[in-house]
């Protein structure tokens, strides 16, 4: 019931689907000091893509999103295709001495029509006159998604946004970053250390191990996703992956 | 009870001037030590009716305003350099961390040299006073504003000017406000002892005078000015705090 709700508010969006990126990593490499953290790594991202790394912590994979997001410069390697690029970090990030509302309009100039349209799609649109200290975690990581969105970008990273939130939050954050992906056509890449996370909204999920893929699994299942018997067995054969070392 | 919690912070004073009024009327203390509240208040009243109050009350209010406006703005806009500009802080910070260490009141004799006894001379140990909290604070505000912040702005599209008023003057604000409070709190002292360089008006004056004439009720009123401006300084950095501030759940 309460995914029907935000799909529909979701609709809402004026974001015209089919417009993600095309994204290709060759041979990106990425050192600090003597230390390797990303080695001639590969990838072809299809627009419309959702992609999940998942990996254990200090694998690589954060360092992997910084550099597609722009934020780390290679040691080698190129990047094509990313374009503006939004990125959802662990902590929310918003301007505290900005209401809700002007944390969305970041960037944007005139109207703010816009930015009330993608709170309205995330649910939140009756809090844009608040501070964001006013707000929970869950709901300052919603307008973090909002204010990504506004910017109707070809290519949506995220950094563990959901790591900090609560089980039940999380899930509902997953079926709300699931359905707006599906209305708004844009590719994504989500870092995290869950698996059920990963499985439950990616196409493809990637493991990274001292930096480089060590795995690359597609996820057909129908959507939104069941945890029935091939999700589990899925999930089965990442963790005995991650846990082999 | 609301009442009674509300007037709970002045029960202290008042019982503080009762006893003080007693101990007067009883001679326990001499008016040539401390008048009796009643002589104070009488004296105000008098230097009050003729203006000759606020002759001095201007004078003061002036000096500490300008005084604070030179110091405190310069204290800004350096802070707010250095702090901004690696290059600046390198040429810039060390002299600062030197000169900031002489006391402003130390350098009254030389002071005396430079400008001679007038008004100058009093705004420039002001300016000099109030300078370095100001700087100081403004400086570390730039500084530890929050990285994350600035990194997400950043990949939001934000540069040069925007980038600054929209995420690092507001993240250096709760510490520049922090050097605006005790700046205005020094101001005050630094008035006191300009004011008792060489003056021909102010409150500064009017208390050395009056303790000339071993007017001591008049020296009283001089304090109780004193008190009450800084109180009033503080009320004001309170206030441009809670409004400055009001996202931050600290202070609103």
């Amino acid at each position: 019931m309460h995914n029907n709700v935000i799909e529909q508010r979701s609709l809402g969006v004026a974001v015209a689907a089919g417009q993600g990126a095309a994204l290709t990593l060759s041979e990106v490499r990425k050192h600090y000091g003597a230390r390797r953290v990303i080695e001639n790594i590969d990838l072809a991202l299809a627009p419309g893509e959702f992609v999940a790394i998942v990996g254990r912590s200090g694998c690589g994979k954060s360092t992997l999103l910084r550099a597609i997001a722009g934020l780390e410069t290679l040691d080698g390697g190129a990047i094509t295709g990313a374009g503006e690029v939004r990125m959802m970090f662990q902590e929310a990030r918003l301007l505290p001495w900005k209401t809700v509302l002007d944390n969305v309009r970041l960037g944007l100039d005139g109207d703010p029509g816009q930015a009330l349209e993608a709170l309205r799609a995330v649910g939140l649109e009756d809090r844009a006159g608040d501070w964001p200290a006013a707000l929970s975690g869950g709901q300052r990581q919603r307008v973090a998604l909002a204010r990504a969105l506004v910017h109707q970008p070809p290519l949506l990273l995220l950094d563990e946004p959901l790591g900090a939130l609560d089980a039940l939050t999380r899930i509902e954050m997953q079926r709300l970053i699931e359905s707006l992906w599906l209305a708004c056509g844009f590719t994504a890449v989500l870092v995290t250390h869950d698996v059920q996370e990963a499985l439950a909204l990616a196409d493809r999920v990637l493991v990274i191990e001292d930096g480089g893929i060590a795995l690359d699994v597609a996820v057909d299942l129908p959507r939104p996703r069941a945890r029935g018997a091939p999700f589990a067995a899925l999930e089965q054969r990442l963790l005995d992956r991650l846990l082999q070392n | 009870m609301k009442r009674a919690s509300s007037l709970a912070p002045w029960a202290l004073p008042i019982a503080l001037i009762v006893l003080w009024e007693v101990a007067a009327r009883v001679g326990w203390l001499s008016s040539r030590i401390l008048p009796e509240p009643l002589a104070v208040s009488r004296a105000f009243w008098t230097l009050g009716a003729s203006g000759e109050l606020f002759i001095h009350l201007r004078t003061s209010l002036w000096r500490a305003i300008a005084g604070f406006a030179i110091g405190g703005g310069l204290g800004l806009l350096l802070g707010l350099l250095t702090g901004s500009v690696r290059r600046a802080e390198t040429l810039l910070d060390t002299t600062l961390q030197m000169v900031r260490n002489i006391p402003a009141l130390a350098l009254i004799p030389l002071v005396i040299l430079w400008f001679g006894i007038d008004e100058t001379a009093k705004l420039f140990l002001l300016a000099v006073g109030v300078f370095f909290p100001v700087y100081l604070n403004t400086f570390h505000g730039i500084r530890s504003a929050d990285q994350g912040l600035v990194e997400m702005a950043r990949s939001y599209g934000l540069r040069g000017w925007p980038l600054y008023r929209d995420v690092i003057l507001p993240a250096a604000l709760p510490s520049i406000l922090v050097g605006v409070r005790f700046a205005l709190g020094l101001v005050w002292v630094l008035l006191i002892v300009a004011e008792t360089i060489s003056a021909q008006a102010g409150i500064g004056y009017m208390t050395m005078n009056a303790r000339e004439f071993l007017q001591t009720d008049v020296v009283l009123v001089g304090i109780l000015l004193y008190a009450l401006l800084g109180k009033g300084a503080d009320v004001l950095a309170r206030w441009l705090e809670k409004r400055c501030l009001r996202w931050n759940p600290a202070y609103a």
